[in-house]
């Protein structure tokens, strides 16, 4: 309850702020437009918004779930085999030099204008972070339960799948929740770059047609949908880590 | 005595990083008995098991360790460690049943659930470890050696952290359940060695001492006189200055 109240008040605090800017800096609504002004535009404009906000959501879920989903199989591929870690490793280092925004037009160009591109380029964007996450701690087993591993008779796919993977977890959680931020970013860049549908598409097409309250509107949902998603992907990896595996 | 039991045999000497822990000495297991280690912290006691164990990748030891039958000792053995090394997302259950697991083989769970009874703890099989105190978690480690049927079981301070009752229960337990099997114990109890040793050794900084144990079948009974005179002298040995 008394979370809800710091959560109420702080937006209130935000809202009061933006509209005081707005006030005091006398700005005009086609550069910055009032907090109320923008809620209209969103009430008016849900039908809309909504449609594009749902391309946005299924580009994001299915890049994350591809995400998590390879990301988790490399670490463990990695982590297995040393042989791997001395070839791919340094790949995926020099890989990250590459800004992933350079590679949004080549997406576009491959994958063509529709949803697959903005799908790849979330999964692009989260793919380091899950697997570096996930692999870190798979290489971090304590000693000792690898000794107990050893002593009791373990091979290396059981030792990895009854101690190493479980006791590397919360890595994985903590990889899976700085994707849920990183994976919207992806999917916008890809909108920006050759696009008809989402909300990142939507704020291109309100800003170049001048409709800042519009774009404001989409920005807002985008922003709001973001935090909904981080906030379930850490509950729901709370609640896999309490239940299932590691506590 | 179980025919697959060999007596052990460890001679040399330990070194961590460049700095000595303990010998040269030599140390014998008897076959299908149980023989208790006693000495000062620090001295060499877990490096000694662990060395025994084949998994101290940090000490260097010169020398030989050798079962009396002269086959290998990998895959012959049990380790209970001075902690409880419980893995904290398996449930007790899970956790006295990790060896089989690990094997790939099927888990008995009527066994481990019979064993769970042993040590008291039947009610809590459904528990996490971070659920439970720290003698119930010695005593869920206790179960999970207990389960691996090996001939050769490492013992580290097993019952350290149990009250005195459910300590001799405890002792009992282990006694009956690894009659035949060659057990090294490590213990700081001068009373748990003169129950429960057919040999007992101390190690000190400068070798290993032989103590003659009190005669009797182990588990000898708490309140036996000639038990009490020989935990008495093992105290006296272990105050004396080195
Ligand atoms: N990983 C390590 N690196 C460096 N030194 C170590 C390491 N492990 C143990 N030692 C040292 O080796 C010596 C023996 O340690 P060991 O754990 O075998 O003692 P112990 O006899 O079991 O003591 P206790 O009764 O307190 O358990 C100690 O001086 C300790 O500081
Ligand atoms: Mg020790």
């Amino acid at each position: 309850m008394s979370r809800l109240i710091t959560i109420t008040t702080s937006t209130a605090l935000a809202l009061a702020l933006w509209q005081a800017l707005v006030v005091l800096a006398a700005l005009p609504p086609f550069i910055l437009p009032g907090p109320a002004r923008v809620a209209e535009t969103l009430w008016a404009s849900r039908a809309l918004i909504l449609e594009h906000a749902g391309i946005t959501a299924a580009e994001v879920l299915i890049g994350l779930a591809l995400g998590a989903i390879l990301g988790g199989l490399s670490a463990i591929g990695l982590a297995a085999s040393p042989l791997a870690r001395r070839l791919i490793r340094p790949m995926m280092v020099f890989s990250q030099a590459i800004p992933v925004f350079a590679l949004a037009p080549i997406l576009t160009l491959w994958l063509g204008y529709g949803l697959w591109s903005k799908v790849a380029m979330a999964l692009l964007i989260i793919y380091f972070p899950v697997t570096s996450a996930f692999f870190d701690a798979l290489m971090r087993t304590p000693q000792h339960w690898l000794d107990l591993g050893r002593i009791m008779g373990a091979n290396g796919p059981r030792l990895m799948w009854h101690i190493r993977v479980p006791a590397a977890l919360p890595g994985f959680a903590s990889g899976l929740r700085l994707a849920a931020v990183y994976a919207p970013i992806g999917a916008i860049i890809g909108e920006w770059v050759g696009a008809s549908k989402g909300l990142g598409y939507l704020m291109l097409l309100a800003n170049g047609r001048a409709k800042i309250d519009l774009m404001f509107a989409a920005l807002i949902v985008l922003a709001v949908f973001t935090l909904l998603l981080h906030m379930s992907v850490d509950r729901a990896c709370r609640r896999w880590l309490d239940g299932t595996a590691a506590g | 005595m179980r025919p697959d039991a060999p007596a052990l045999t460890l001679d040399g000497t330990a070194r961590i990083g460049g700095l000595h822990v303990f010998g040269p000495l030599h140390l014998t297991v008897p076959a299908g008995r149980i023989t208790c280690l006693l000495g000062p912290s620090g001295v060499g006691k877990t490096t000694l098991l662990r060395l025994i164990a084949g998994v101290d990748d940090v000490t260097e030891f010169t020398g030989s360790i050798t079962a009396s039958d002269d086959r290998s000792l990998a895959g012959r053995m049990a380790l209970m460690a001075q902690g409880d090394l419980l893995m904290p997302w398996l449930d007790v259950l899970g956790n006295v049943t990790i060896g089989a697991r690990l094997r790939g083989e099927a888990r008995d769970r009527d066994r481990a659930m019979r064993m769970l009874a042993r040590v008291g703890l039947e009610d809590h099989a459904h528990k996490r470890p971070g659920a439970l105190s720290g003698g119930q978690k010695q005593r869920v480690a206790l179960a999970r050696t207990l389960m691996e049927d090996r001939p050769i079981i490492l013992l580290d301070e097993p019952f350290s952290a149990l009250d005195a009752r459910t300590r001799t229960q405890m002792q009992d337990l282990t006694a009956e359940h690894l009659k035949g099997r060659t057990v090294l114990m490590v213990t700081h109890d001068p009373a748990e060695a003169a129950r429960m040793g057919h040999a007992i050794h101390i190690l000190t900084e400068t070798g290993l001492e032989d103590v003659t144990p009190p005669p009797g079948t182990v588990p000898r009974p708490v309140d036996d006189p000639e038990t009490l005179t020989a935990q008495g002298r093992l105290l006296s040995r272990l105050r004396a200055p080195a």
